[in-house]
């Protein structure tokens, strides 16, 4: 699993990635209401916006930490946004991603250097 | 504006004692929530009783400064230098009553609203107590005391503690400490020995549950916070919870959902029109609002339910049946109480009424909305039996 410094995570396996966001984003976030998922087939630059977590409060964007197009995204969370939540790190995905440029894993951080980087915040 | 530039409450160290999540508000550094978030705290309100610290409003008197002695000629001269900037009945006010009422510009726009209480007691008439919003208080006190004129003294006591504790056990939990409470009435207040000296206690809030605001000196303030923390029946709230359950409780937040160009009428707070006031013409713009209540109204406050999609959130686009823009979102958010986005915004008449199909643009996207009567959830106040 890699991470960047907007709280993302991604996990690749044979070209594809599943995109999240990290317990500590989903802890920032407070109790999330309701996700909005891309369409499949949508392409996305790295840094562009990805989807969408509300609160109770305020609307949050995700954004793709890599670059590519969207395969899948996962239909169990906007009936159980809460998953988000209580397991944002696993099944609390929002989408998987075809990598246009893989190379693009080698700029994010591992676990040790986002759990640094996070220590400076 | 920077953190060093924030003010504190006397109880900002309790707050952070409780591990809450802090931040910039009307000039103060407040609580947004604490360790149970926003959606929990919301809740327990709802069930049980919320610890509100609300110390960063505006609370005021304004004192005669040569009282006669007579209970109602001393009222009635207080009044009189208060009611020229707002629409409300001060006059009219009972002993230990307190009415919702608006500062208005000569435009008949709404620059606050606010609460005035005519207190109880003897020794007290010919004093009003005034609370204003946080955000709005120095305008508002330059205001009332420019008004006041030398005829009065205008005494800010915004440097006390203001807790509210709101919710349907609210009552339980505040009389164990202050016994006066139970003899309250919604819209009343009183003053109560506590801690050696004295609180005012009020049955009013902006949940739209039943409850109470305790107005307390600075030096007592922790403590009655602690006591009242020490029910298991209390829990603190934070600001965020505090926006969801007055946007549920269809209560307007001035600088979102009332701001200088709206009126009164517009605003759907006719209800702060006095009788007295509306038949008098005596209140500033009183021929705009005169106009508007005969039909002459472009906007007027609405809720509604969204029906699909994300919460629309202040300055989301409200869009007719054709899709033409007709007003905007003011207050929005997704409503614990009813798992469901809502919001309150502005729409022309012909649209305002419930039931008519509206949208609003989320992102670009039109999704389904309904005008609702408010409030989205009833309200639980205490009346006179």
């Amino acid at each position: 699993m890699r991470f960047t410094k907007d709280h993302e995570w991604v996990e690749e396996s044979g070209g594809v990635a599943a995109i999240g966001v990290t317990a500590y984003a989903a802890e920032q976030l407070g109790d999330v209401v309701f996700v909005e998922l891309p369409e499949v087939g949508k392409t996305v630059k790295a840094g562009d916006p990805l989807a969408v977590v509300e609160s109770v409060k305020a609307a949050s964007d995700v954004y793709a930490p890599i670059s590519g197009e969207v395969v899948e995204v996962n239909g169990d969370l906007p009936g159980a946004p809460e998953t988000v939540n209580s397991m944002p790190e696993k099944d609390g995905w929002f989408a998987k991603l075809k990598l246009s440029n893989p190379s693009e894993l080698d700029g994010l951080m591992d676990r040790a250097a986002y759990e640094t980087f996070l220590s400076t915040l | 504006m920077s953190d060093q530039a924030l003010k504190t409450t006397p109880l900002t160290d309790a707050h952070r004692a409780l591990g809450a999540r802090m931040t910039g508000f009307g000039g103060y550094e407040m609580p947004v929530q604490y360790a149970d978030g926003v959606l929990k705290e919301h809740l327990w309100t709802r069930e049980h009783a919320g610890l509100f610290d609300v110390s960063h409003m505006g609370p005021s008197f304004l004192r005669l400064k040569y009282r006669t002695g007579d209970a109602k000629a001393d009222h009635d001269a207080v009044s009189a230098l208060l009611e020229p900037v707002i629409c409300g009945d001060i006059k009219g006010l009972k002993r230990g009553h307190i009415r919702y009422t608006l500062l208005l510009n000569a435009h008949g726009g709404i620059v606050d609203d606010l609460m005035v209480a005519r207190p109880a007691g003897d020794d007290a008439q010919g004093v009003l107590q005034i609370i204003v919003n946080a955000g709005t208080k120095e305008d508002d006190f330059a205001r009332i005391a420019a008004a006041a004129g030398d005829d009065a003294e205008f005494v800010r006591a915004d440097d006390r503690g203001l807790i509210a504790v709101q919710g349907p056990e609210a009552e339980a939990v505040v009389a164990a400490i202050i016994p006066e409470v139970a003899d309250l009435s919604f819209m009343t207040v009183t003053d109560a020995p506590y801690d050696g000296g004295t609180v005012i206690v009020s049955r009013s809030g902006y949940t739209g549950e039943d409850g109470f605001e305790i107005l307390v000196e600075a030096a007592s303030a922790r403590k009655l916070w602690n006591r009242l923390l020490e029910d298991e029946r209390a829990r603190p709230i934070g600001l965020g919870a505090r926006d969801s359950l007055r946007l549920e409780a269809g209560l307007p937040l001035y600088g979102h959902d009332l701001d200088e160009t709206i009126s009164p009428v517009e605003a759907d707070l006719g209800f702060a029109l006095s009788k007295r006031r509306r038949l008098a013409e005596d209140f500033p713009g009183a021929a705009r609002a005169i106009g508007e209540l005969g039909g002459r109204l472009t906007r007027r406050r609405v809720g509604l339910r969204v029906l699909e999609g994300a919460p629309a959130r202040e300055g989301a686009e409200i869009v007719g049946p054709d899709g033409a823009v007709v007003g905007r979102v003011t207050s929005g958010g997704f409503s614990p109480s009813l798992g469901a986005p809502i919001a309150m915004g502005y729409a022309p008449p012909e649209l305002a009424e419930p039931g008519a199909k509206l949208g609003v643009i989320v992102r670009g996207k039109r999704q389904a909305a309904e005008v609702v009567q408010l409030p989205f959830v009833p309200h639980r106040y205490r009346r006179k039996a």
